[in-house]
C-alpha cells in the first residue's frame, strides 16, 4: 500500500508546480495526481488558461483534455463526431492492445448501442426502483447496526464496499455467500497495470476475468432456460438485441465488467467520498445535524464533488472544431469531469461542498447524452438510504487520517478510510 | 403571458405563467414544479423533464422528430408512451396557452 504523502504540504507543492509549469508539460492522465489528490490546480490553470488542451506524447499517448462543462457537454451530445467504439480505444485514455478491446454498451455507437441498452434499462425503471427500496434500508440498516463503536475501523471497508456488493447480489440474482467475487472481479476489471496490484499485465487481467464469464455463463444458460426475471443475466439472456451475447464471450464479458463496475465502484467512492467531504467541512455536517432532510440535496452534491468517474474518452470521427481547436479525425479526446465540474462558468461556487443547493443535479458525474448513467437514481437512492440512516444513528462519525486513494485516472477511488464513530 | 398546467403523476395539478419563447421545462423548473428535474439544464441530453402531452394538445406540441436528438434521449427514457415529449425541447408560443402536460411516474 502506498502511505499517503503528507496532505497539506502535497496541495501547496501541487499549487507551486501547476501554476509554474509549461503548459504543454502538463498531463492531467498522470494516475499519481489522483493518488495523491492534487489535481485541481492542473485543471485549474487548463480550464483558465487552455480549456481544450492538447497534450503531445504524455503518459497515455497524446489526446486533447476537455475540461470545462459546456464544452464536455458539446462532446457527450454528438456521438457521430465522437466515437465510444471500443476498436477505436472505447472509453478510456488508455489504449489496450486491439485483442484486448472488448465491447459492451457503453464502448459502442448508436444504433448498437441503443438496442443493447434498452434491454437492461427496465432493471432501473421508477416501479423497480420502488421495489427495491426496502431491501437497500433494511441493509443499510444491518450494516450500520453492526459497526464497531468507539474504535478505529475502515470505513471503505465495513460500509462502502459492503453496501454496494449487496446491491450488486441483487441486481445479478448473484449468491450473496459469493458476493467478494464481485468485488475483485470490480476491482480487477478497473485497476491500472502500473498500479502496483495483482493486475500487472492485461493477460493476466483477461485470465482473471475469464473466471467471472465461466461463472456467468452457467448462470445464462441457467436463467434462459427459465421464464424471464428480473434480474440483469435473466434480462439480457432474454432480451432480443442479447439473447446471443453468451457466444461471444469478449463481448459478454465487456458488458459484464460494465455493469459490474458501474454499480458498484462508483457508489462505493460515493459512499466513502460523502464522509470524507462532510468531514472535511463541518460547517455543512453541522448544517446537515441541523435539518437532516438535506440529504436529498447534499447526495447530488456528494457525487458531484466525488466525481467517481475522472475521465470517459471518445475518438473523433471526422475533423472537428471544439472550443476553438482544429480537433482532427482519429484524435482521442479526454472529457474530464471532474474539472467539468469545478467549472465556475456553469456551477456556482464550484470549489465549495455546498449541501442546499438549489440544482444539485447539475454536475457531470453521470455524463448526458446517449451514454448518461442507466444507474443514476438507483446510486442516489442508495446514498440517500444510507444517509438518512447514519443520521438517525449517529451525530458524529470523526475521519482520523487523509484516507488511501488509488492510483487510476479512471475510478476516482478511494481504498481505505480510517473512522471513529463516538460511544 | 401563456399558462402552462403541469399535473403530477399523483394527480396534483400546477398552473404556471410562462414567457413566450422559453421552454416548458423552464416554466416548471421557474416555478420549482415537483417532477420535472432537468439535471441538464435543457441541453436535450438527459431525459429528466419528461412529460407526457395531453391528448387535445398533441397537435400543437407535435412529437419528437424521428431520429432527432430529442427522440434518441426519450427512448432511454423511463415509462414512455405515444404522447411523451422532452418538456425543454417543447418552444412556448402563444398557441400553446392552456397547454396540459402529465409526469410519468418518475424522471431518470
Amino acid at each position: 500500500m502506498n502511505a499517503p504523502v503528507h496532505y497539506d504540504a502535497a496541495q501547496e507543492e501541487a499549487r507551486l508546480d501547476a501554476a509554474s509549469v509549461a503548459l504543454s508539460e502538463i498531463d492531467v492522465s498522470d494516475p499519481k495526481l489522483y493518488q495523491n489528490d492534487v489535481y485541481h490546480p492542473y485543471f485549474a490553470r487548463l480550464r483558465q488558461e487552455d480549456p481544450v488542451h492538447y497534450r503531445k506524447d504524455g503518459m497515455y499517448g497524446s489526446f486533447w483534455s476537455v475540461t470545462k462543462f459546456k464544452d464536455i457537454m458539446a462532446v457527450e451530445t454528438h456521438p457521430e463526431i465522437y466515437s465510444s467504439d471500443a476498436k477505436l480505444g472505447g472509453i478510456s485514455i488508455t489504449d489496450r492492445p486491439m485483442e484486448f478491446r472488448r465491447s459492451s454498451f457503453i464502448s459502442m455507437d448508436p444504433p448498437r448501442h441503443d438496442d443493447q441498452r434498452k434491454v437492461v434499462s427496465p432493471i432501473v425503471a421508477p416501479a423497480n426502483l420502488n421495489n427495491m427500496s426496502d431491501v437497500i434500508r433494511e441493509r443499510v440498516c444491518r450494516v450500520l447496526d453492526s459497526l464497531p463503536r468507539n474504535e478505529p475501523f475502515d470505513w471503505v471497508k465495513l460500509v462502502s464496499i459492503e453496501l454496494t456488493t449487496l446491491m450488486l447480489t441483487t441486481l445479478f440474482d448473484f449468491p450473496e455467500a459469493d458476493r467478494h467475487l464481485l468485488t475483485y472481479w470490480s476491482d480487477v476489471a478497473t485497476q491500472d497495470v502500473n498500479a502496483g496490484g495483482i493486475v500487472d499485465s492485461e493477460e493476466k487481467r483477461l485470465e482473471i476475468l475469464t473466471e467471472a464469464v465461466r461463472v456467468f455463463t452457467a448462470m445464462w444458460h441457467e436463467r434462459a432456460a427459465k421464464p424471464p426475471g428480473y434480474d440483469l443475466i435473466s434480462m439480457l439472456a432474454h432480451g432480443a438485441a442479447t439473447k446471443n451475447l453468451v457466444n461471444d464471450p469478449a463481448e459478454f464479458l465487456g458488458n459484464l465488467t460494465l455493469l459490474i463496475v458501474g454499480g458498484n465502484d462508483t457508489t462505493r467512492n460515493s459512499m466513502s467520498g460523502g464522509l470524507w467531504a462532510l468531514c472535511k467541512h463541518p460547517a455543512e455536517y453541522q448544517k446537515l445535524r441541523d435539518n437532516p432532510a438535506l440529504v436529498t440535496s447534499m447526495v447530488p452534491e456528494i457525487i458531484r464533488w466525488q466525481s467517481p468517474i475522472v475521465h470517459m474518452r471518445r475518438t473523433a470521427l471526422m475533423d472537428t472544431e471544439l472550443g476553438g481547436k482544429q480537433v482532427r479525425k482519429g484524435d482521442k479526446v479526454v472529457m474530464w469531469y471532474i474539472s467539468g465540474n469545478r467549472d465556475e462558468d456553469s456551477i456556482n461556487n464550484p470549489n465549495d461542498f455546498i449541501i442546499d443547493r438549489a440544482r444539485p443535479r447539475h454536475h457531470l458525474s453521470f455524463g448526458f447524452g446517449v451514454h448518461r448513467c442507466v444507474g443514476n437514481r438507483l446510486a442516489e437512492m442508495q446514498l440517500i438510504t444510507l444517509w438518512e440512516e447514519i443520521m438517525k444513528r449517529f451525530p458524529k462519525i470523526e475521519l482520523l487520517e487523509e484516507p488511501e486513494r488509488i492510483y487510476s485516472n479512471f475510478i476516482h477511488g478511494i481504498s481505505r478510510m480510517m473512522v471513529r464513530i463516538p460511544a | 403571458m401563456p399558462k402552462i398546467t403541469f399535473i403530477e403523476h399523483n394527480g396534483t395539478p400546477h398552473t404556471v405563467e410562462i414567457a413566450l419563447g422559453k421552454s416548458v421545462m423552464q416554466a416548471a423548473v421557474d416555478n420549482n414544479v415537483p417532477g420535472i428535474d432537468a439535471d441538464c439544464g435543457g441541453e436535450c441530453a438527459c431525459a429528466t423533464c419528461h412529460v407526457y402531452v395531453d391528448a387535445a394538445w398533441l397537435p400543437k406540441t407535435g412529437l419528437p422528430v424521428e431520429g432527432s436528438q430529442e427522440a434518441s434521449m426519450l427512448s432511454f427514457a423511463a415509462v414512455t408512451q405515444d404522447d411523451s415529449r422532452l418538456s425543454c425541447q417543447i418552444t412556448v408560443t402563444q398557441a400553446l396557452d392552456g397547454l396540459v402536460v402529465r409526469m410519468p411516474e418518475g424522471q431518470h
